[in-house]
């Protein structure tokens, strides 16, 4: 890999390094539809890259393939410098990749600490033996578990809500704990499914500052499909713009900004 | 000074207190936070060590005697350190309002001149750059959390733990120095600065000795026999002299532990964790909490209602009783005994009051069935009068003579007068030294004799001895026909209602009185909840004409009760509207103790006053809002104005 000479520094100092992800000229179809097709871009190591486009872009599928959820007909995935074989999400969970979903999964009679918990399952070691004997290395491996929880919980100020059952939790909390379950996984890259969708004013900053926090303290990679333009150009290094299954557009906030073909998209311009 | 208080040569300064803690109670919790779902605690040997490491730390940054320290964060043991840590360099510790917008921080940083700021994390920090760029004195910032801290410039800041590191490392070079300045220390060694609230003006600097600080917390400690093992929850504004005497004057005087919530969010289940002993809240933590309970007992099922309204009924007949240790017949005590194992003990369990001994309440006059509720469960409130310059203690209900209307009697070494115009003036070893470079507000305060003015108007009650204060004495006036004008007297007897959460009265040089009105959000949101009464604003639900409805037949009553009183029977309300906003710290309408600033409030609703007294039936108004954040934005509405019926005054009985 080349990852050094990639190298660079953001204006606000974080250093971003080579590609960890990279998507060589991926095809996905859905029996005679065609998701995607023929898309390759990147994903640098410690950038918060955005995936946009209007509805039905396919920017969802792309995260189900970069999840490992689908496997499309044609193309490469590449992660850190080796080539994906196919497999199941759980493994991908394994390899360092961590998600949230558009509409949120948590179990919604759990409170948020077991919800971020379960965050941790990938990380548990013991079998189910030990842990129904409990005492022992059970014990000892869910107290560090609960440990870095403690932390993810602190780093969202979700401590007054921590045995609240999910269900009861405003919309926006609810985001909140989800990002939680994802960052106790302590990913690599982390996946975010329109992490602002439904949010008011308000929940929509703190959930930027969420996001960049994360990233900033620590230097967690981050791939995320937002609808909120303004949200995207904020907060992103990199863009990359999907439409009817194509790439139209990738670069900085800035570039895609006045890429011909992006306004054209978002305005509404007729396809042939 | 008079009536001079003489302390333990031993004992006359905070580092000298640490040191016997960490001695005498080397393994005693002294401080404990809650971190990561845990209680962290901190015993004196180990508070002590964290506290001399952070001094040395400053000497090695290049804090010098004299100077002041300026201190923001919501309450956190590392900051109470730092106080203290301030103190044993030789520095003098200031404690802000962690909730300050940034210009109200510039205000008191360019007055107290600090060039060492200590701060919590990094929205205080961000708000402290922002005042640097007006106030030039500010040259190193100590933060505690590193969170987000990573991308600032360092050159001039520092976290917390690295200062004490350094302190660490340069012990032998350190420690000798820092030994050095805590023996220069004497009890009349300035002690902590502390900025009054200023419900007029700018606040101003009040400089408290160690002799202040130490023979209040220590005579106070002795009226209610505060040991070693007390405990308290340390949640209200560090820079509040209560949070002062609390967490750091008596728990060090005695040894208690404080502990501090994990976030100001989950105070309420911290409390119920911690169980403290020794509590104190405004009055309006009081009643919030009273109506919590009742709301959820609303909810609950009719065997808990019944219960409960069984139960509260016994209390009220006994409960005082037994709290003051009067005669009780043997029925009423077996079913107080009933009440405790079915309602009371859970109740106060579910309110963190489960070992409460003591517990105070001051700043404002608490509503008596507020008081007498938690009064009747078998927790001992009181009441006490207290005020910055007196390092808190003027006056404090003693065991068995607590009553809601009184605020007891002088607290012990605390003498108090009442002079020509009914204003109360006192003195003792806890009066202040002086306010900070401000002689003529301090001579207009203090006289040469020591005793100083509180500026609240207030009489002995002949029989008992206790004070009882009427109002802020400049409020104090006169309507236009002649008769006392005290809106305090008026104001207080609405706020009581569970649905009114502020008043302010107008009347001075008037006609007639005429109040505005907040709602409790609370209260009222739930009541409509369960009248369907739909709203989907503050706004919307404040002008809604049934809460309108309620709220006359409130000061109606309250007029029929005003009548009876034979000074101020005039004082009755004519008119009355419902604001349409809550009245807010962030828009200058309140101190951040909240406190109405008067003053203020009439200046910007000028308009709606007008309205009340032109006879008009509503008024559109505009009101300019500032978000937590700093920015402004407005809203306008159209603010209904209502008249209330007024009884006839009882012929003056004198």
């Amino acid at each position: 890999m080349n990852a050094t000479a990639d190298t660079y520094v953001t204006e606000d100092g974080r250093t971003i390094g080579g590609p960890v992800m990279e998507m060589k000229n991926i095809t996905l179809r859905f029996g005679g539809v065609t998701a995607i097709s023929d898309i390759s871009f990147d994903i640098r190591e410690g950038e918060i890259r955005a995936i946009i486009g209007p509805n039905g872009a396919g920017k969802s599928s792309m995260l189900n393939v970069i999840n490992g959820f689908y496997h499309p007909q044609e193309g490469e995935i590449w992660f850190r410098g080796e080539k994906r074989k196919p497999m199941k999400p759980y493994q991908i969970a394994q390899q360092g990749i961590a998600r949230t979903f558009q509409n949120i999964a948590l179990f919604k009679g759990m409170s948020t600490l077991d919800n971020i918990m379960t965050g941790r399952f990938t990380h548990m070691k013991t079998n189910m033996f030990w842990q129904a004997i409990w005492k022992g290395p059970a014990e000892r491996e869910e107290i560090e578990n609960r440990e870095i929880v403690e932390h993810v919980i602190d780093f969202l100020e979700i401590q007054s809500i921590r045995k609240t059952p999910v269900g009861r939790l405003p919309y926006g909390l609810q985001k909140r704990v989800e990002l939680g379950r994802a960052l106790a996984a302590q990913p690599k890259l982390l996946l975010l499914d329109e992490p602002m969708a439904g949010m008011n004013v308000e929940e929509k900053e703190d959930m930027s500052r969420f996001i960049l926090d994360v990233n900033d303290e620590f230097g967690t990679t981050i791939a995320l499909i937002e609808h909120d333009m303004g949200v995207v150009m904020d907060i992103s290094d990199r863009v990359v713009v999907l439409d009817y299954g194509k790439k139209i557009g990738d670069g900085t906030p800035d570039e895609v900004r006045n890429n011909q073909d992006v306004i054209d998209a978002y305005l509404g311009v007729a396809h042939d | 000074m008079t009536n001079a208080t003489v302390l333990d040569a031993e004992l006359d300064t905070f580092p000298k207190l640490l040191a016997r803690n960490a001695v005498k109670f080397a393994d005693n919790p002294a401080y404990r936070e809650k971190e990561f779902g845990i209680w962290q605690s901190w015993t004196w040997s180990e508070t002590k060590d964290e506290i001399d490491a952070l001094a040395m730390g400053l000497i090695a940054l290049g804090l010098e005697e004299g100077e002041h320290v300026a201190v923001i964060g919501r309450n956190r043991p590392y900051l109470y350190w730092a106080m203290v840590a301030a103190q044993s360099c030789g520095a003098v510790p200031v404690p802000l309002y962690n909730d300050a917008v940034a210009d109200e921080m510039a205000y008191v940083l360019e007055n107290c001149k600090a060039r060492f700021v200590i701060v919590e994390d990094q929205e205080q920090v961000d708000k402290v750059l922002e005042v640097q760029e007006k106030v030039p004195f500010i040259e190193q910032i100590i933060y505690v959390d590193k969170r987000g801290m990573r991308k600032y410039d360092h050159t001039h800041m520092n976290a917390y733990k690295d200062v004490q590191a350094e302190g660490r490392a340069g012990h032998q070079r350190l420690e000798p120095i820092m030994r050095e300045r805590q023996a220069k220390l004497t009890a009349d060694s300035t002690c902590v600065m502390l900025y009054t609230s200023g419900t007029t003006g700018k606040p101003k600097g009040v400089v408290l000795s160690n002799l202040n600080i130490i023979s209040a917390s220590k005579s106070s400690a002795e009226f209610d026999n505060l040991t070693e093992n007390d405990s308290v929850l340390a949640y209200l504004p560090m820079a509040w002299v209560g949070d002062f005497i609390f967490s750091i004057g008596q728990c060090f005087w005695t040894g208690f532990c404080v502990a501090c919530p994990e976030s100001p969010e989950t105070m309420q289940s911290d409390l119920r964790e911690i169980g403290p002993t020794y509590f104190f809240a405004p009055p309006r933590f009081f009643e919030g909490m009273l109506t919590t309970v009742m709301i959820r007992m609303e909810d609950a099922s009719k065997l808990k209602r019944k219960m409960f309204a069984y139960f509260m009924d016994v209390a009220k007949k006994v409960g005082p009783a037994l709290l003051d240790g009067k005669p009780v017949g043997g029925m009423d005590r077996l079913k107080y005994m009933l009440g405790n194992i079915f309602v009371y003990g859970p109740l106060k369990n579910t309110l963190g009051f489960s070992r409460v001994r003591v517990g105070y309440t001051a700043g404002e006059a608490i509503g008596p069935e507020i008081f007498e509720f938690y009064r009747s469960l078998g927790i001992n409130l009181k009441q006490l009068y207290g005020q910055t310059e007196a390092s808190v203690f003027i006056t404090q209900q003693p065991d068995g003579e607590v009553r809601a209307d009184t605020v007891g009697v002088p607290s012990p070494g605390v003498e108090v007068r009442i002079g020509d115009n009914g204003e109360v003036f006192y003195r003792s070893a806890g009066t202040f030294v002086e306010y900070y470079n401000n002689p003529e507000s301090t001579a207009g305060t203090k006289d040469p004799e020591g005793w100083v003015a509180t500026g609240d108007a207030g009489f002995f009650e002949p029989d008992t001895g206790h004070l009882r204060i009427i109002d802020r004495a400049k409020d104090v006036g006169k309507l236009a026909d002649g008769s006392m004008f005290a809106p305090k007297f008026v104001e207080n007897k609405l706020k009581f209602y569970s649905d009114v959460l502020e008043v302010v009265v107008f009347g001075a040089d008037r006609d007639y009185c005429t109040a505005f009105i907040n709602i409790d959000l609370n209260a009222v949101g739930n009541w409509a909840e369960r009248n369907n009464i739909a709203y989907a604003s503050y706004q919307e639900l404040a002008g809604h004409p049934e809460v309108y409805k309620s709220i006359k037949s409130h000061v109606e009553e309250v007029n029929k009760s005003v009548a009876e009183d034979p000074m101020l029977g005039g004082c009755q309300i004519h008119r009355f509207l419902v604001l349409h906003k809550e009245l807010d710290a962030d828009d200058g309408e309140m101190t951040r103790t909240r406190k109405v600033r008067r003053r203020i409030v009439e200046e910007k609703y000028a308009d709606l006053i007008e309205g009340l007294y032109s006879g008009a039936s509503e008024v559109s108004t505009v009101t300019e809002v500032t978000y937590e954040d700093g920015r402004k934005g407005s809203i306008s509405a159209t603010v209904k104005i209502s008249d209330a019926a007024t009884v006839a005054r009882k012929a003056n009985a004198a």
